[in-house]
């Protein structure tokens, strides 16, 4: 039954120590639970990242020499080798998908934030963000159709232009953000000095937004450099040479996934190596540019 | 039911808002907080449900005394605090998400107040407190977001009288209104008050002149004068007082 | 002469210049720049299309020879040139649900903590590990799942699991290490930041004046959440889920890692080995053959591509409606 004021006022000496009921403690016990639980999960999160970080680190710190990003993976399990094709091919791969990806997005990105207006711009907006979630072995079949099988070989021809369709969205999503951040009033100020807009877009306001739009930029490579699935039907892989980039070509990615599931332990053991190079690869990029632009927003 | 305020001080991080403030409120009483933008009115009136301690790095000394209870006290949990002092804000915040009914009956049913029979009761007594029953007694599912801005703010009062507090604090509470729905309020807190210990703070004179029986005026985080109403405007005894509802500044 | 001449000729020039700027209205710089953007944008749209045209084009031949009955036939089969995707729909279904079962929960919890209980110091850095997390590649967590969890699922977990829970069909049938188990907590690591990064975005966007009504009502801290943030946010944090739950439906490497790659009879058993849509088109991609079995291969694509995109639709559509309530743009 409900109580009233003056029945609570005058029930208990303190009325702000209300007796245990069993609500009360219904109430301490739920609000107690759930602390518990979100923290437990959010080290469990934090932990998962950690250990996984270890394990690679820990594994693969032992064969991590100068051989390994200068010499050749050794045939059949023979100790020694390294991964320098690999290397290598991921560093010629992440370089043409950027020449596919950077202008693509860029300007895609521009005339969504400078000119694009109704009907159209929403449509090439919803277009590109539904491109960001396509799993991306879907470009590596795409690029395989269309380069691979007319030049009857994998490539890293092939692979480039994949990892560079992967890469449009991701630019262009960033590079518009940070596009539209940039005042209005200093594009109408760059105009009524009668600038054309050409020259504003490129004197004023990219450089207003620069250090978002390379931030942008770095991450979308590093993005593309841990892809696999789209290279296994593209640059496919060697364990050789990579001689141009109308051959197949090898990958980080690929030689790990390879390496990982091979029955040489030395092999392995590279997977491992590779693993690390791959993840300070990544890891490096991500901060060394978010600490020279000092951005740290937060993107997926 | 007596309520003081010893020597009370308050702290946002290093800056200092409210500098050794001692007030006493007489219960069944309206009393209004005047002064500038930026006098500590509002964050002495959220000292008194502990909720300035809820900003991150906010702090408080002093007391204050309900009953001769210091609600400050170690043994004291704020949410219990907040039970017996409720709170009305400056913007009507109903829970979007929940209708009319559900709105006024949160209070009662998160603290176990009341059970499903009394419920229904008690909302229809909380929502004819507020003025507000005549209005939505056919639409208590309907969402809360259908009413205006005035009813809304009603609602609000509603949901804090079903709590069944003993005092009740009205931040700025027609701020955000129209002058009709702020009629309709001011006439409310002139009924309320033969029930209810209420502090309302506002940064309008005339508003303070019509509801308040005692008006305390705020500058720099410093109590300077407090006082009968219609004595402290017509004969104010300190020279920054003067100024203030002289209109000087503001 | 000269002079005259190369003045008249500049003169000409200029002339056209102005002209082009008088009938397009902009001048010929800006036209040049609108017409290179609208050039480089009419790509793009060409190539989103073109990724569609291709595949259903590819998958055409099995369209046409199985229809529905793709989705219903029980195997790959290339020596009979039978092919229907139903292990790998379930194997794709079962992994996904696992690892959202237990993503959601963990990740919604770790997102309170993060907006509500979370030390102001320990902002920043849980933030980053997040992030972290969620910038490892497939391959790397495959690596781990292979060569760390499916080896200690063999030998350690799932004989522990079945031997004390093995009266459920999840925890019954042959131990392999590799299958739906390991298969599904890869995926939940996969997922996982996804869910937190968006929830938190989403709680944080809940206006503080929400909170307060709460509090001012003598909530717990649970209650708060319960009653104001969350109704609040629910509609951004399904937007969120969706969004992880296509991530899921779609991933292959780790996934292709651990899961054993070979049909089993469908079961409950979270021990059995299979594939999925994406693992299928990873491995069997080298072995196609031009024809029905290749056909196959991309129509498998082509499901994936049309489930991924259906999910992304629904949780921008979410996610949109949210930012329309009021709440500050919250870009996934």
């Amino acid at each position: 039954m409900s109580t009233t004021v003056s029945e609570r006022k005058n029930s208990a000496s303190n009325p702000f120590k209300p007796p245990p009921s069993a609500r009360e403690i219904q109430r301490q016990f739920n609000n107690g639970c759930l602390i518990v639980l979100a923290t437990l999960f959010a080290l469990l999160a934090v932990g998962v990242l950690i250990f996984l970080l270890l394990y690679v680190i820990l594994n693969g710190i032992r064969y991590l020499n100068l051989d390994f990003f200068t010499r050749l993976p050794t045939p059949n399990g023979e100790p020694g080798g390294g991964m320098g094709p690999a290397i290598q091919g991921t560093l010629i791969l992440v370089g043409l998908a950027s020449l596919i990806g950077i202008p693509l997005g860029l300007f895609t990105a521009i005339y969504l934030s400078e000119f694009g207006r109704g009907r159209l711009a929403n449509a090439v907006r919803s277009l590109v963000d539904l491109l960001t979630g396509v799993p991306t072995i879907i470009f590596g079949l795409f690029a395989w159709v269309i380069i691979v099988v007319p030049q009857e070989t994998f490539s890293g021809f092939s692979g480039g232009v994949a990892l560079g369709i992967i890469m449009i969205p991701i630019v262009a999503r960033t590079t518009e953000d940070v596009l539209r951040l940039v005042p209005r009033e200093q594009r109408e100020a760059s105009l009524s000095l009668g600038a054309t807009e050409a020259r504003t877009t490129f004197r004023v306001v990219i450089p207003a937004a620069l250090s978002g739009i390379v931030t942008g930029i770095v991450l979308a490579m590093a993005r593309v450099a841990g892809e696999t699935a789209p290279l296994l039907m593209t640059a496919f892989g060697t364990t050789f040479r990579n001689t141009s980039i109308f051959e197949p070509m090898d990958a980080l990615t690929l030689r790990v996934y390879n390496f990982t599931l091979s029955p040489y332990q030395t092999q392995v053991n590279q997977a491992y190596t590779g693993a690390l190079v791959l993840i300070l690869l990544i890891l490096i990029a991500s901060f060394t540019v978010r600490w020279f632009t000092g951005g740290f927003k937060r993107k997926f | 039911m007596s309520f003081t305020v010893q020597h009370l001080n308050a702290w946002y991080g290093r800056k200092q808002a409210l500098y050794d403030v001692n007030l006493s409120f007489g219960s069944q009483s309206v009393t209004a907080m005047i002064g500038p933008s930026g006098c500590g009115k509002s964050t002495f009136v959220r000292c008194l449900n502990r909720m300035h301690e809820e900003i991150p790095d906010a702090r408080v000394t002093g007391k204050v005394l309900v009953d001769d209870v210091d609600i400050y006290a170690q043994s004291i949990k704020p949410r219990h605090v907040r039970q017996h002092v409720g709170m009305v804000f400056q913007q009507p915040n109903v829970l979007p998400t929940r209708s009319i009914f559900d709105n006024v009956a949160m209070g009662p049913r998160i603290n176990g107040h009341a059970h499903r029979s009394d419920l229904r009761e008690l909302v229809e007594r909380s929502l004819r407190q507020a003025a507000l029953w005549e209005e939505v007694k056919e639409q208590l599912h309907a969402p809360a977001t259908q009413l205006s801005g005035g009813q809304q703010q009603r609602l609000c009062i509603a949901r804090t009288l079903a709590n069944q507090p003993q005092i009740i604090l009205m931040d700025e509470p027609c701020s955000a209104l129209d002058p009709i729905s702020t009629l309709q309020i001011e006439e409310l807190i002139d009924e309320l008050k033969q029930i209810y210990t209420i502090v309302i703070v506002t940064h309008n004179m005339s508003q303070a002149g019509r509801v308040a029986d005692r008006t305390v005026f705020f500058l720099l985080g410093r109590v300077i004068e407090e006082a009968e109403t219609s004595k402290l405007f017509s004969h104010p005894q300190k020279k920054e007082t003067e100024d203030y509802v002289s209109g000087r500044f503001g | 002469m000269q002079q005259q001449v190369s003045v008249s000729q500049g003169h000409i020039f200029q002339r056209s210049l102005a002209w082009v700027t008088t009938r397009f209205g902009r001048k010929p710089t800006d036209l040049l720049f609108r017409g290179v953007t609208l050039l480089l944008v009419f790509i793009v749209i060409a190539t989103v299309i073109g990724v569609a045209i291709v595949l259903v084009v590819y998958s055409w031949p099995t369209i046409t020879t199985f229809g529905l009955s793709f989705l219903a036939n029980p195997a790959f089969d290339p020596v009979h040139n039978i092919y229907g995707v139903v292990p790998a729909i379930f194997g794709t279904l079962y992994t996904s649900l696992f690892a959202m079962i237990f993503a959601i929960p963990i990740g919604l919890l770790a997102a309170i903590f993060a907006v509500d209980f979370c030390p102001r110091g320990l902002r920043t850095p849980l933030a980053f590990f997040t992030d972290l997390l969620a910038a490892i590649p497939s391959v790397i967590i495959g690596l781990f799942g292979f060569l760390l969890l499916a080896p200690w699922l063999q030998k350690t977990g799932e004989p522990w699991l079945q031997q004390h829970l093995g009266f459920l069909p999840f925890f019954q049938g042959q131990i392999q290490g590799v299958g739906m188990l390991a298969a599904g907590m890869v995926l939940t690591i996969m997922v996982l930041p996804l869910i937190i990064a968006v929830s938190r975005e989403v709680m944080l966007t809940v206006p503080t004046a929400q909170r307060e009504a709460m509090l001012a009502l003598g909530a717990t801290r649970w209650e708060v959440i319960r009653y104001a943030v969350l109704p609040f946010s629910r509609v951004g944090i399904l937007g969120g889920i969706i969004l992880a739950l296509g991530r899921a439906l779609g991933e292959t490497m780790a996934v292709t890692m651990v899961i054993g790659n070979q049909a089993s009879k469908p079961s409950l058993s979270l021990f059995q080995t299979g594939y999925t849509l994406s693992s299928v088109i990873a491995n069997q991609f080298g072995e196609a053959t031009p024809g029905l079995f290749l056909s196959a291969v991309i129509e498998a694509g082509l499901i994936v591509f049309i489930i991924t995109l259906i999910t992304n639709i629904l949780a921008r559509a979410l996610i949109s409606s949210m930012e329309r309530r009021g709440a500050r743009g919250v870009r996934v």
